[in-house]
């Protein structure tokens, strides 16, 4: 089970790009971050931890589920669990940053800014994830990511939650993911 | 992992614990989109929802399509009085019909007990029971239970008294089969006259005075005397009704401090439940009728799921 990315690889780059966004967004009230369940949450809390310690900002926060948006919301779902969406306020002018920890297909980022949508219009949307694998099926991509690899299709890509930060971990297919 | 797909919802006995537990969770989901600014998602875009109200409704009706048009699926509204059942048309053929328009989802009320189910046999859409006769309306009791679990945070351990037309009333005979599965311990209470002639049938503990099942109750659910049901007066008077088994604030002391008062809806007011306390801090009844729409989102969701995906 190769390690793609060690925590402190992933709190480098949230970092890394907690400074993009400050140089791009100098206004940070403008902000939101908005996590996609639920494996964006902790990406979302990692960036705005790098972006409190860099500048003292304190961007809104917000997280969507996107089952309801799924393209294949009415075929694909053995035992449908869904999340609950939280969005402070109005999106209406802001600029939000989707986190998610990886993109694959795309297709969860495109339901994702539906979702977003739904809740007003926003001024920009952008994406922010751990790990771009490849793989796209939808002409969507990330405005800002620690790291670019090729995974192959039937592997599986897990990030997980550490102390230390984010570990991002290439799961070979068929292999479990239990350490 | 279970399978959360419903096929058809006719009746509480189509569920189990787990299951039901797995739609009320799904309504929490489905009542956030009910918040929103934007009150739609796109889930069921491309599905056709039919409601056919064989018999008068304006709450259940306006839910189901509510919950149909918040996910975005194509609902039609089908209401006895201006359907083709007027010129004689069978149930059986309208149920063709609909079935040959590829409707989805059948949502069906009709004053028939078990109208439902013949329409399911006769059908490859998913039916859905929106109240039967005096058989069961399976939607109001998992609103109930919602609308429960949101305001006592938990099921588990209650106990809820159900009071009134007992005999007449699907909504007591589905909420007596849910909450107990879910937990809860019910028990059912009114004159004897509106007592099912077998309640040991019900399951539940039946009393033919209020006040025994009163006390103590965590969860008191009023029913509406249902005067279109009864074929011969099975009281002496209305108002001897609501002086012997209607909710007074000073009956209701009998129960938990905290107890929490439901009615299903529509009330008659000073009848079985007095004004004070329909509108009084204990009342969730608006509460339920927020909670319909989610509960019903989540039904509809579920049985709207592609039949080959359903049954693989």
């Amino acid at each position: 089970m190769p390690t793609l990315l060690e925590a402190e690889a992933s709190n480098r780059g949230l970092r890394r790009i907690a400074g993009e966004i400050l140089e791009r967004h100098p206004k940070p009230a403008e902000l939101m971050l908005v996590a996609v369940r639920r494996g964006g949450l902790p990406v979302a809390r990692g960036l705005a931890d790098w972006l409190r310690e860099l500048d003292g900002a304190e961007p809104s926060r917000g997280e969507v589920d996107i089952t309801l948006y799924r393209d294949d919301a009415a075929t694909a779902l053995p035992n449908p669990r869904i999340g609950p969406s939280d969005i402070p306020g109005s999106v209406a002018g802001k600029v939000v940053i989707l986190c998610d920890d990886v993109v694959f297909t795309g297709r969860t980022v495109r339901a994702a800014i539906d979702a977003v949508m739904d809740y007003g219009r926003p001024a920009r949307i952008e994406l922010c994830v751990l790990v771009d694998r490849g793989g796209r099926e939808l002409p969507v991509q990330p405005d800002y990511c620690v790291l670019r690899a090729a995974v192959g299709a039937g592997d599986r890509v897990e990030v997980r939650d550490e102390p230390a930060g984010l570990l991002a971990l290439q799961i070979a297919e068929g292999e479990s993911s239990q350490p | 992992m279970t399978d959360a797909r419903l096929r058809h919802l006719l009746s509480v006995s189509d569920l189990c614990a787990e299951s039901a537990t797995g739609l009320l969770d799904a309504a929490e989901a489905f009542l956030e989109v009910s918040r929103r600014p934007v009150r739609k998602v796109p889930t069921l875009r491309g599905k056709t929802v039919i409601n056919c109200f064989f018999e008068a409704s304006t709450r259940t009706r306006t839910s189901f399509e509510l919950a149909g048009k918040r996910l975005s699926a194509d609902v039609v509204n089908v209401s006895a009085s201006s359907s083709s059942t007027t010129k004689g048309e069978t149930l059986r053929d309208t149920v063709k019909t609909l079935d040959a328009m590829h409707a989805d989802v059948i949502v069906v009320r009709h004053g028939a007990s078990g109208a439902p189910a013949y329409v399911a046999e006769r059908t490859r859409a998913s039916v859905v029971n929106a109240g039967d006769g005096t058989h069961e309306h399976p939607t109001q009791a998992l609103l109930d239970a919602f609308t429960i679990r949101r305001t006592k945070g938990r099921i588990a351990g209650l106990k809820v008294a159900i009071l009134g037309d007992i005999a007449h009333s699907r909504v007591a005979r589905s909420n007596a089969l849910l909450l107990p599965m879910l937990g809860a311990e019910v028990c059912v209470a009114g004159p004897r006259t509106l007592l099912p002639h077998d309640s040991a049938a019900l399951g539940v503990r039946s009393y033919d005075r209020v006040e025994p099942a009163l006390e103590g109750a965590d969860v008191v659910m009023m029913l509406r005397i249902q005067r279109e049901r009864q074929g011969v007066s099975l009281l002496p008077s209305l108002r001897e009704y609501a002086r012997q088994f209607g909710l007074s604030a000073q009956r209701l002391e009998r129960a938990a401090p905290d107890a929490i008062v439901m009615h299903p809806g529509p009330m008659n007011r000073g009848v079985e439940i007095a004004d004070d306390v329909a509108d009084g801090p204990r009342s969730v009844v608006l509460a339920q009728v927020e909670a319909g729409v989610a509960v019903r989102m989540a039904v509809l969701y579920q049985c709207s799921q592609d039949p080959d995906e359903r049954e693989s």
